[in-house]
């Protein structure tokens, strides 16, 4: 059976920390950094479970700032 | 597999389109216009028209428009948009013409260009975010506000007796002749996203091909405005908006 | 060479010197007394000859508004109204001052305040000259005098408003608009080309292309270091238009002990009433301003060294008045003679101003 890898790489100074990735993640990768700021103050988003990611795209299309690049890789 | 092998860029299914230039966005965090910058971009990228592209933006939040998508743009007065864009279109018929407007500048101050914009089938595409809100002001009523929302105008709620009741624009820009395309759509998950994306594609087609004025509708949320949490609004946008604008399309003549 | 000599009124002349110049684009809301202008383009139908477009638009808000839009892809865009119409239109003649526009902007003058009457006025001169919306802006100022100069200026505005990037105005009044004279048509020109406008327009929307950054047409700067140096850039523009582009007329006024300062349907008046006071013996002549701003402060200042007394007559209470005094400062007497309310006065009447302000005797001969 195929096994979907998925990643993302998210822009952290552009993201506003607005956690509208994390709600939209169908798998829970994704957190808001606990304590950790960019440069401009935002709690940033990060894969917090990577291995679960499956490369869907959902937090990319809803993110306001387009911070975030999608990976994806089916392995048969 | 490990993570470096993932991050790889042939595998690369998802990036910011080319046509979003590196500003940072001005709006608050979670604002839908980013949302919706974002997929115009990806639009006319897709269609192929970077160079024969012409917005035209608001007052506003969505003021700067202009300083993210990468194309020529227009800053009209407060409402004016489609009396720019007409003039725009009918002097440059070779261009895809777009406004970009809020519920303030489109639905209010700007009722009469929009009206007659439409009605005189002018072949743009008007992109129209219904926030319910003014947002740039600092949140006070407007048209579209819902019964009992409460705004810095309406600190107990709009009540209709004094504030009159909430503007729906699109059903009223339906019934005119000259639309071919009248739809309400939403960006609050990553389906409702791809369709508004495929709306707007289809509008612009439109617009390049002449068939009358489309209106894409966006109902979105003002997290700032409405004093919550970006997600929370967008709950309270399901919960609440939804049942006064309804998504989907309203008029689709353009076949 | 045959000139094409015409018998036309005032607002006719407008539209088809608009066609024959190449205008783009002309977008206007019927308003008496100029809605001849709309009409006679409708008429015209110069979308099958040169590819002008001309539209009704649904307000005045509106025309100004599509004016601003064509003007901002480098089209050569015009529009025409009335008072109460222009009052409308002064938020756009800002934007478009403020974004560096170039435009024509026609104002038939009708008698005001408010909806007031349809008969002739020139009670917008303030509003003309010192600004009529809302910023530190001028607008180049037009006032012609016969069916010929509504013609000739509707070239001459959009040249100078392309010259200097800033909107123009023809400030004509219901005389001009409605009389009917021969007036001598320009030839037909050729509409720019979009290469003619990507070359002279660098700043135009003509769609973004690889070798340049996006263009964007904007009045509107939130940092205040960079909105003083733009305002700095747009008063070095009229620095300009003052030291180059001031247009007057001088009647008999080499010999003149008194001098009329009158412009537009007002100096045509007065020049009769000129003929007629010097077969009475009493020797006056006219300065006219051709362009209202910039004003011909310098020609008053002159003619009024030898010169007895200025009459400044105008449809008006007394506007451009304050320039003329601004214009002598003081040297010489300077009094107003104006009607309101859309009346036009007679020469007869000009000339009893004369005597009332100047105790100026006229000796008539019944002949």
């Amino acid at each position: 059976m195929a096994k979907i890898h998925g990643a993302v790489v998210i822009d952290t100074e552009r993201c506003k920390g607005c956690n509208l990735c994390v709600v939209a993640c169908p798998a829970n990768v994704l957190l808001l950094k606990d304590k950790e700021v960019n440069d401009r103050g935002y709690h940033f988003a990060y894969m917090a479970h990577q291995q679960a990611c499956i490369g869907c795209s959902a937090c990319a299309t809803v993110c306001p700032d387009a911070c975030i690049e999608v990976y994806r890789v089916v392995e048969k | 597999m490990e993570l470096d092998q993932i991050i790889n860029p042939a595998n690369k299914v998802y990036s910011r389109p080319a046509l979003l230039n590196d500003n940072t966005m001005h709006y608050c965090p979670g604002c839908s216009h980013g949302v919706v910058h974002k997929i115009i971009a990806e639009c006319i990228e897709e269609l192929g028209l970077q160079e024969n592209a012409i917005g035209v933006a608001p007052v506003g939040c969505a003021v700067f428009a202009y300083n993210y998508i990468d194309i020529d743009w227009a800053e009209a007065a407060h409402g004016r948009a489609p009396a720019l864009a007409t003039a725009i279109r009918r002097l440059n018929p070779e261009k895809l013409v777009f406004t970009y407007q809020g519920d303030g500048d489109l639905a209010a101050i700007g009722t009469a260009e929009t009206i007659h914009a439409a009605n005189r089938g002018e072949n743009i595409t008007i992109v129209f975010i219904n926030n319910a809100i003014y947002g740039m002001t600092g949140g006070q009523m407007a048209p579209t506000t819902l019964e009992g929302q409460k705004t810095a105008t309406t600190p107990y709620g709009r009540r209709p007796d004094l504030n009159g009741y909430p503007l729906a624009i699109s059903p009223l820009l339906a019934q005119l002749d000259g639309t071919c395309f009248v739809t309400r759509q939403a960006v609050h998950t990553a389906a409702a996203v791809r369709k508004a994306k495929a709306a707007i594609k289809k509008a612009f087609k439109n617009s390049i091909d002449g068939k009358g004025t489309s209106v894409v509708e966006i109902v979105a949320t003002c997290s700032s405005g409405w004093k919550m949490t970006p997600d929370n609004a967008n709950k309270w946008m399901e919960k609440f908006m939804f049942e006064k604008y309804p998504l989907g399309d309203i008029k689709d003549s353009a076949k | 060479m045959n000139e094409d000599i015409r018998l036309m009124k005032g607002n006719e002349a407008i539209a088809h010197a608009a066609v024959r110049y190449g205008i783009d684009g002309y977008f206007g809301y019927p308003i008496t007394p100029q809605s001849e202008v709309l009409e006679t383009l409708e008429a015209l139908m110069p979308w099958e000859t040169t590819g002008m477009v001309v539209l009704q638009a649904e307000s005045e808000i509106s025309s100004i508004n599509m004016v601003y839009g064509g003007a901002a892809t480098g089209k050569a865009v015009m529009t025409s109204s009335s008072s109460p119409g222009v009052s409308l239109m002064q938020e756009g003649i800002s934007y478009l001052a403020a974004s560096e526009l170039p435009a024509l902007i026609i104002n038939v003058m009708r008698g005001g305040p408010g909806l007031g009457t349809i008969h002739p006025s020139q009670s917008d001169y303030f509003q003309a000259t010192k600004g009529g919306g809302h910023g530190d802006y001028r607008l180049i100022v037009l006032a012609p005098s016969s069916v010929q100069e509504m013609a000739d200026f509707v070239g001459l505005g959009m040249d100078l408003s392309f010259k200097y990037r800033t909107p123009a105005m023809i400030l004509a009044d219901g005389v001009i608009g409605q009389m009917m004279e021969k007036v001598v048509l320009p030839e037909q020109r050729p509409r720019r080309s979009q290469d003619e406008i990507r070359r002279q327009c660098p700043w135009a929307l003509t769609g973004k292309t690889p070798n340049r950054q996006r263009n964007v047409v904007t009045s509107l700067e939130l940092d205040s270091a960079l909105m003083e140096k733009n305002n700095e850039r747009f008063q070095r523009t009229y620095k300009e238009i003052e030291a180059n582009e001031v247009r007057f007329q001088a009647y008999d006024t080499d010999d003149a002990d008194y001098i009329i300062v009158a412009f537009g349907s007002m100096a045509r008046i007065c020049q009769k009433a000129v003929e007629e006071a010097r077969n009475a013996g009493v020797k006056i002549g006219i300065l006219r301003p051709i362009t209202l701003w910039p004003f011909p402060y310098k020609a008053i200042e002159d003619v009024a060294k030898h010169a007895k007394g200025i009459l400044v007559a105008e449809l008006n209470a007394g506007q451009m008045i304050e320039d003329v005094r601004l214009a002598v400062h003081d040297s010489i007497p300077v009094e107003h003679f104006g009607r309101m309310g859309g009346i036009v006065p007679n020469p007869a009447e000009v000339l009893n101003a004369f005597t009332d302000k100047f105790g100026v005797k006229f000796n008539f001969t019944n002949d």
